[in-house]
């Protein structure tokens, strides 16, 4: 039974490295670069959250649908100023860039916020599920969360092959260049990319403050480092291999923190990836881009 | 391009580890942006104090001075003053705590003189502000120097101790922290403290749930990559093997790994731990509580200083807290005659209830008059005679204080007293 509630758990914590990774691979997937600061546009959407829902006491879904909003403005806004400069420079130039957006969201948040911690209340208010006689309680934020991350992959997977923009979205990731000269509006494509890899980091945002609610300006970097792990265990870019890659990620932390050692379990994940990548450079489910000479 | 990826993995990876490391040091970060913008405002600040210091020098002076007329006019034969300089935050973030241990400390000092003093010499106290930065806490004890301090009631926080023990044990001036808490706070020889040691509340903590029978199976949650945290679940360890109760899980994390307990409170479920020791900060304390409630588990908390402030969390569901323990030296609403004359006392003079660092602040200033009279303190020593003096009657007095009954020192500056707990209840504490 034991191991049926750690697994659970597992699920529980995966499903958010899932959600999260989402956005990552959204974003690496169409533009080819690492947007660090995803992890941080995540705790801002939790501290829109937190001050419309709880400071000026709206309804907690229309919080979401603000925070949605304000989340999709930060995001494009971080593309055009601090990114879309650098579309030529070398990926190493706008990956150094990433990481200052990352520290200057988290500093900015500080002086706003202030460094103490806020009690996120739980959006999700539908009773929690309980088994065998209350001996196996499955939260029902960990229920909406799988469910939000299914739907949005599904979503997304469809979004990217059917409709118009979502094809340009994939000619841009194969080639900038051609793409462009076939009449498609590169830097609107990758702004469109941004801003729905930042309203989804707005949902995830909410989901992560749910499950474990305690925000502070630094909530967003460690979750976003790992849900960075999950993306490339499961093959970065693949939007299906972000949600494997982080319902493992999480199911193996938390089983190895269970049975192996509790301090250990960062250890054995990150090892596991190190593994993965030697085996597997793609990650589980990438591609194999073959290169043309 | 497959190199051009590799390269890209590679360095986000290399990335990784390096967010991973600044993660970790979060506090410290924010730490030190508050001292950059505290900075900007340093001069005029300083300025202020220094102008603060001379006003309150020659007050005092003044004030001396015409006690001394008074004392003569009297045709008494006074002994003089005795000066005591206090340390700790009065302005910054932690100003809370600073401000506390100085009005605890006045009240103390106030009494003591209306009762005559301490061997007939009238107590002054010069509290310097040393914002939480070691730096300024040295300055702050070389501006007692100049005034002439003869003993240091300070720094009310560790690090700040630290580095003032360093230049007392040096000066050879006798040194009490009311609330230093780190094992080095008493490194030297000159330097003693009120309150428990970090470590030494694992062992206190242990006593108290076996004295007072509150479990038989304990489960402990503590962050092994914070040493406060894991100082005191060793100590803890330690001290339960003679206790009549069994340490049935210890789940450790790390500042990594701080948000998701689930591993850790099903292995104490599945243990049948009937009471979780929780030796941590009351951020983790917080989201442990709402796991625990989640996953329903219902068994009793007990925490040590870390976990003061629980009730402070905005937003936070307190009734989480609802029969939460937690081993505080000094509970505002216990009923014996002391803490009640001290409530009483500090609600008049500055209109709000007393915290432990109050309760510290006023202990250190009677052990000073314990220590001082013991050893016979006269206005004409010098501050080696005084701090040797001081250092051998430490180990000799026996203190009643409000953090506890018959407070004892070893030489090694740690005090021995009986631990004290609050529960809380309602959202408040309240004495067991």
């Amino acid at each position: 039974m034991s191991f049926v509630a750690h697994l659970i758990n597992g699920i529980s914590l995966g499903s958010v490295y899932a959600l999260i990774a989402l956005g990552y691979t959204m974003v690496y997937g169409i533009a080819k670069m690492l947007n660090f600061a995803h992890g941080d546009v995540i705790m801002i959407g939790g501290y829109v959250v937190f001050v419309t829902a709880s400071g000026l006491g709206i309804n907690p879904l229309a919080a979401i649908i603000v925070s949605m909003a304000a989340c999709t403005v930060l995001g494009v806004t971080i593309e055009r100023v601090a990114y879309r400069p650098l579309r030529g420079a070398s990926p190493l130039a706008v990956l150094i860039t990433a990481i200052g957006v990352s520290y200057l969201l988290q500093n900015v948040a500080l002086l706003v916020f202030g460094s103490d911690t806020k009690a996120f209340s739980n959006v999700v208010t539908l009773p929690n599920l309980e088994l065998f006689g209350g001996q196996l309680i499955i939260k029902s934020v960990t229920i909406v969360t799988v469910i939000v991350s299914i739907i949005i992959m599904v979503g997304l997977t469809f979004f990217v092959r059917k409709t118009k923009i979502g094809r340009a979205m994939t000619a841009v990731s194969e080639d900038q260049g051609a793409a462009q000269l076939m009449g498609i509006n590169v830097n609107g494509t990758i702004a469109v990319t941004f801003a729905i890899g930042s309203s989804l980091a707005a949902v995830a945002g909410v989901l992560l403050c749910s499950a474990y609610p305690s925000l502070t300006p630094y909530t967003g970097s460690m979750p976003g480092i790992k849900a960075f792990v999950a993306a490339v265990f499961g093959g970065i870019g693949s939007i299906p291999g972000a949600f494997i890659g982080g319902i493992l990620l999480g199911v193996i932390e938390n089983l190895s923190k269970a049975y192996i050692s509790s301090q250990l379990a960062d250890a054995i994940v990150f090892s596991i990836l190190i593994i993965v990548l030697l085996v597997k450079p793609t990650g589980l489910l990438g591609r194999k881009v073959l290169e043309k000479v | 391009m497959k190199k051009r990826m590799l390269s890209l993995v590679l360095a986000g990876v290399m990335t990784a580890a390096l967010l991973t490391g600044c993660g970790g040091s979060a506090g410290t970060d924010a730490g030190s942006a508050d001292g950059a913008a505290q900075e900007s405002a340093e001069t005029e600040e300083t300025t202020d104090a220094a102008e603060e210091t001379e006003a309150a020098d020659e007050a005092a002076g003044d004030e001396a001075a015409a006690e001394d007329g008074a004392a003569q006019a009297d045709g008494d034969s006074a002994g003089g003053t005795f000066k005591i300089g206090g340390i700790g935050p009065l302005t910054g973030s932690n100003a809370v705590y600073g401000i506390a241990a100085m009005n605890g400390s006045q009240i103390a000092v106030d009494e003591i003189n209306a009762a005559g003093g301490i061997n007939g010499m009238t107590v002054e106290l010069n509290f310097q502000d040393d914002e939480t930065d070691s730096e300024k806490s040295v300055n702050a004890y070389n501006a007692l120097k100049d005034w002439g301090v003869q003993v240091i009631d300070g720094c009310v926080t560790s690090a700040c101790s630290i580095a003032v023990s360093a230049k007392t044990a040096e000066d050879q001036i006798f040194q009490l922290t009311p609330s230093g808490s780190a094992v080095d706070c008493v490194a030297t020889p000159n330097a003693f403290r009120v309150c428990f040691s970090d470590p030494n509340q694992g062992a206190a903590s242990a006593q108290y749930i076996g004295d007072h029978s509150l479990a038989t199976k304990v489960a402990v949650i503590y962050d092994s990559s914070d040493v406060y945290s894991s100082g005191i679940y060793e100590k803890f360890a330690a001290e339960a093997e003679s206790q009549p109760f069994e340490v049935v899980t210890a789940g450790a994390f790390t500042a990594d790994n701080k948000t998701d307990f689930s591993v850790q409170l099903q292995q104490a479920k599945d243990a049948g731990a009937d009471l979780v020791f929780l030796p941590i900060y009351y951020n983790e304390a917080a989201l442990i509580l709402k796991q625990a409630s989640d996953m329903g588990f219902s068994v009793k908390f007990f925490g040590c200083d870390g976990l003061d402030g629980i009730l402070g969390v905005k937003n936070f569901d307190a009734s989480l807290t609802e029969g939460v323990m937690l081993l505080t030296p000094f509970a505002a609403d216990a009923t014996d005659d002391l803490t009640v004359k001290f409530v009483t006392t500090y609600k008049e003079k500055f209109n709000e209830t007393p915290n432990q660092f109050a309760a510290d602040g006023y202990d250190a200033i009677y052990t000073i008059k314990a220590a001082a009279e013991k050893a016979g303190i006269t206005a004409d020593m010098s501050n080696e005679e005084i701090c040797a003096a001081m250092q051998t009657a430490m180990t000799e007095i026996t203190v009643d204080g409000l953090t506890g009954e018959g407070i004892t020192w070893d030489a090694s500056g740690e005090p021995t007293k009986e631990p004290k707990a609050v529960v809380i209840k309602d959202g408040v504490y309240t004495a067991m």
